[in-house]
């Protein structure tokens, strides 16, 4: 029997009687992490890792009824043995084993293979049935390794800061926005962050993620070292009138759209660094062959070619139809748009714009309405 | 070939023409002359013809990934440019070759040309493997023939004369037809570029002609010209000719034709060369190539044109002179041509319509004021007395409201609306004001309200978006049950950033069909398109091809029903064809037929620097 189906509300675990993910208010939500498209408001109960726990809380309220599982550990649920894996994705991102009557399914959420220090790294789960995402499931999606990519940063950085020139670089303010922390040199200069940052960085130093010092832009005294900086902003800042205190400054996006040309130039950014929070390419096909499984269920992202791809190396490989991305979700879409969400570029952490690289803009219009 | 490819990347990523320009200064002052020589070649437009055939580069991108064809496909649907495809799908080299780019483009990629494909493959995956991503991206442009950077040749003349302290004017003098197809780009070539003034220079040599003077839109009100640019006895005014702009050098016994992109196009148009021997030497004209002829036979039948009595009238009045210029369509079937027959050159016959003089018995003129160039200009064309060589006659009017109303004319004239150029202008370098002005008054294009019924994915800028539309119209009126929507233009450009992007998100919901690349979607959105030029053409189903067509703006306040028919756009073709119509048979159009193709997807003539 499926173990997971989709329903209107979201993917749905008949024998157990629980979502994972779900898009609409229901009575039980597993929920694999924090972005604005998996977490959502108003469900009764939630489930979700305890290094998660804080994020949640934080995003969705500090009374919401949430059962915080570790890693690895086991709980039974109508007879669905059920346990959380790591992702890899950002803090607390987990992978979720369902098994029943001998029959073991993983909905993997949003991955990344590569360990990035601010989270625990991925971890293979064997299974018969594995529910992948698919973001970037284009061959043309390779990442660099990491280090390379911070070498290439703190080098634009350090050129910047020698012609008294701020650096402002976007990115996303849950997961992204730390993981690029963790690789700054904190030694070229102050590190500024947008409002919508910093109360994140709280909740990683909290859960014990060694980031370096950060100074809330919006709480600066002493001015005099910011065209020194590097300032974290939401892609949701640019062209706004918040960017008017950094004078004439050097800007950036750090995002695996940023490996096509044509994204990066109609971002209208000077530089676009490739890092992304999710699996590139053969970091898609290593999870899936790592996982063992025959069957393999796709969501969000390239849906279309990845199961004809899967189809074709010999898997039962089918599209799931979800919300976290349109079927072949593809760069525009999850740009934001210029001008419409400025509004949502406040000062105030309350109003912070949590988007994650797989989660289209409407989806956070819809989770709001 | 790294350097290059460096200055290529940081090009690409700014849009800031002052960031452009540092970059450009920082490249030509660390290159050596042999390697600058071929960035300025390149950066302002010059071409080599393809040296690698693009369907042997899928291939060889297929076997070196291993990806079955499909995936190939959907990634470069995604990519929207072959060359970042191929260097994102190629296997990662570890190398970075470190011969500059006049090694690579001599020694390694010239070579390439004319081998046979089992060599060609053989020669070129090595060569690839030496390079670099960014390398390789920049390399496969090149063999392409598709390199395009955003850099205007404005941009490098200023960067060039920034490294060699010499006055911009003057680089851009020296830059005239570096980037003609003959010339191959050599350190003596770009030493002479950066030289510092020589007296000498001021002596032109062999066929050189000067950079062009480029017009300027002109978008205000006409209520506004008296206030904006003062009164009409200032200015000098002309229709604005839909041809090729030219211009002719003749010096030393001999005669050159120039194209606005600096190309040497003499072959082209053989039946100038009898101007030879009717102009003095060291005499330099500016004009423009149009098709010259007495009718129009494949618009017309045979009787529509007896019963006009053009024929008459082209000879015997010379007010009616412009009638004898013919769309610019059939002047582009005869730049497509490889060979010029005797055929073509009978039933496509050229003229050149001159309207400045810039070189007179061997002087420099273009420092004199307009009029004065243009008296001199209207004795030459007289002295002269062939029929290749007309004089572009020049418009009166008591005011500006008088020219607006002669301006209606300009489409059944062939026109594209007036030119105004400053009595007291001197004949500036590009696209300048400095030292006087050229306005371009065009007509507005003609419009229709479209309906989107296909779209395809973009490229460059626009890659991975759907943002090329295919637009269609009515077969019948709204009172009729069974009435469809017949495809007549592709369109990509005209939308903004917001609204490609809102199109975009549209198409992906209402998708109707996919086949390969295009998507079928639900007609809900209707666009107001724009173009130049309409004719009859038996390629397109709805029997009509239009010219340069663009998207004006999106009809977001109008329903798909009322959108416009096909008999309404059948009302915009000029009155000779429509009549034609009912008689195709006896006159194929085509000649026409490749309008829509060609032309549209480059921009007219003057729109291309």
């Amino acid at each position: 029997m499926d173990l997971v189906i989709a329903r209107p509300e979201g993917l749905y675990c008949p024998p157990g009687d629980f979502y994972i993910d779900p898009w609409r208010q229901v009575e039980r939500a597993v929920i694999t992490h924090g972005h604005g498209d998996h977490a959502r408001t108003g469900h009764a109960h939630y489930l979700a890792a305890t290094p998660g726990e804080g994020i949640l809380r934080k995003r969705l309220g500090a009374d919401i009824d949430l059962l915080a599982l570790d890693y690895g550990q086991t709980i039974n649920h109508h007879g669905v043995k059920l346990s959380l894996h790591p992702a890899g994705h950002v803090l607390g991102s987990a992978q979720v084993r369902l098994e029943y009557k001998g029959e073991v399914w993983v909905a993997s959420g949003d991955y990344k293979v590569e360990d990035d220090g601010t989270c625990t790294p991925f971890e293979s789960v064997r299974c018969h049935t594995y529910i992948t995402e698919s973001t970037f499931g284009l061959p043309i999606y390779k990442w660099q390794p990491q280090n390379e990519i911070f070498a290439d940063i703190n080098q634009w950085w350090q050129a910047n800061a020698d012609n008294n020139r701020t650096s402002v670089l976007f990115c996303y303010a849950f997961g992204k926005a730390q993981r690029l922390l963790s690789g700054l040199n904190p030694s070229i200069g102050p590190i500024l962050v947008h409002g919508a940052v910093e109360p994140l960085n709280r909740v990683y130093r909290e859960a014990g993620v060694a980031l370096p010092h950060t100074q809330y832009v919006g709480e600066l005294q002493d001015t005099s070292q910011i065209r020194k900086s590097i300032v974290l902003a939401p892609p949701s800042a640019q062209g706004t009138s918040w960017m008017k205190r950094f004078g004439d400054y050097s800007d950036a996006f750090a995002s695996g759209w940023m490996q096509l040309r044509g994204t990066r130039r109609r971002r209208g950014v000077d530089r676009g660094f490739i890092m992304s929070d999710h699996a590139d390419w053969p970091g898609l096909q290593k999870a899936i062959q790592g996982s063992g499984a025959e069957r393999v269920f796709v969501t969000h992202g390239q849906v279309h070619t990845m199961v004809r791809w899967l189809c074709e190396q010999g898997l039962d490989a089918q599209g799931f139809t979800t919300e976290y991305g349109e079927e072949e979700a593809e760069a525009e879409a999850h740009l934001p748009h210029d001008t419409s969400d400025a509004a949502g570029v406040s000062e105030s952490p309350l109003t912070e714009n949590v988007v994650s690289e797989g989660s289209p803009q409407q989806h956070i219009d819809k989770a709001t309405v | 070939m790294r350097a290059f490819a460096n200055l290529y990347a940081r090009l690409d990523a700014t849009t800031s023409s002052n960031a452009k320009l540092a970059a450009l200064q920082d490249y030509f002052r660390a290159a050596s002359a042999d390697d600058a020589a071929w960035a300025v070649y390149f950066l302002s437009g010059g071409r080599p013809r393809q040296l690698v055939p693009t369907k042997l580069l899928r291939e060889l991108t297929l076997r070196e990934s291993g990806l079955p064809e499909w995936l190939f496909e959907e990634s470069y649907q995604a990519v929207g440019d072959l060359a970042e495809t191929m260097t994102l799908l190629l296997p990662e080299t570890l190398h970075s070759s470190e011969e500059g780019l006049a090694v690579w483009v001599e020694q390694k990629l010239l070579p390439l040309r004319g081998l046979a494909p089992e060599l060609l493959t053989m020669q070129l995956v090595p060569l690839l493997q030496q390079l670099d991503r960014r390398s390789q991206l920049v390399c496969i442009k090149l063999i392409t023939g598709s390199f395009r950077v955003g850099v205007s040749r404005l941009l490098v003349t200023r960067a060039l004369a920034a490294v060699a302290e010499v006055d911009a004017k003057r680089v851009a003098q020296r830059l005239v037809g570096y980037t003609d197809l003959s010339a191959r780009p050599t350190a003596t070539h770009y030493l002479k570029l950066v030289a510092p003034v020589n007296e000498d220079e001021d002596e032109r040599l062999e066929g050189q002609p000067y950079p062009f003077f480029l017009a300027h839109p002109l978008q205000i009100p006409t209520d506004d010209f008296a206030a904006q640019i003062g009164s009409p006895d200032q200015w000098l005014v002309e229709w604005k000719w839909d041809g090729i702009r030219s211009q002719l050098v003749k010096r030393d016994g001999q005669l050159w034709v120039w194209s606005r992109g600096e190309e040497l196009v003499t072959d082209r148009f053989p039946e100038l060369n009898r101007l030879l021997d009717h102009i003095p030497d060291g005499t330099v004209i500016d004009g423009e190539i149009v098709v010259w002829k007495a009718n129009a036979p494949y618009l017309e039948t045979e009787e529509t044109t007896r019963d006009s009595g053009w024929t008459d009238n082209c000879q015997l009045q010379p007010s009616a002179l412009q009638n004898c210029v013919q769309p610019f369509a059939l002047l582009q079937q005869r730049i497509g041509r490889k060979a010029l027959t005797p055929k073509i050159l009978e039933n496509i016959p050229v003229v050149i319509l001159a309207y400045d003089l810039l070189e007179w018995q061997g002087q420099d003129c273009r420092e004199r004021p307009q009029w004065e160039r243009r008296a001199q200009l209207e004795q030459v064309v007289a002295t002269c007395g062939q029929p290749q060589l007309q004089i572009s006659q020049l418009l009166t009017g008591e005011s500006w409201q008088d020219l607006d109303r002669q301006r209606e004319a300009s489409r059944s004239l062939g026109v594209e609306g007036m030119m105004l150029k400053r009595k007291d202008a001197r004949y500036g370098v590009g696209r300048t004001k400095d030292v006087g002005v050229w306005w371009k008054w065009k007509i507005d294009p003609y419009s229709i309200d479209a309906v989107l019924i296909y779209a395809q994915r973009g490229h460059g800028r626009r890659a991975s978006l759907y943002t090329d539309y295919t637009f269609a119209v009515w077969d019948g009126a709204e009172n009729i049950l069974d009435r469809k929507l017949v495809p007549f233009a592709k369109a990509y450009s005209g939308l903004t950033d917001a609204e490609m992007r809102e199109v975009d998100a549209i198409i992906r919901k209402t998708t109707v069909e996919k086949f390969g690349p295009v998507r079928s979607v639900t007609p809900s959105m209707v666009f107001e398109l724009g173009f130049e030029g309409i004719a009859l053409s038996t390629r397109h189903k709805s029997g009509i091809a239009v010219r340069f067509p663009r998207m004006l703006r999106w009809r977001q306040d109008k329903p798909v029903a009322e959108a416009d028919t096909l008999e309404t756009l059948r009302e915009l073709l000029p009155q000779t064809s429509r009549q034609s119509k009912d008689d195709r048979t006896k006159t194929p159009d085509s000649k026409i037929e490749s309008v829509n193709d060609t032309v549209s997807q480059t921009s007219p003539q003057d729109e291309v620097l």
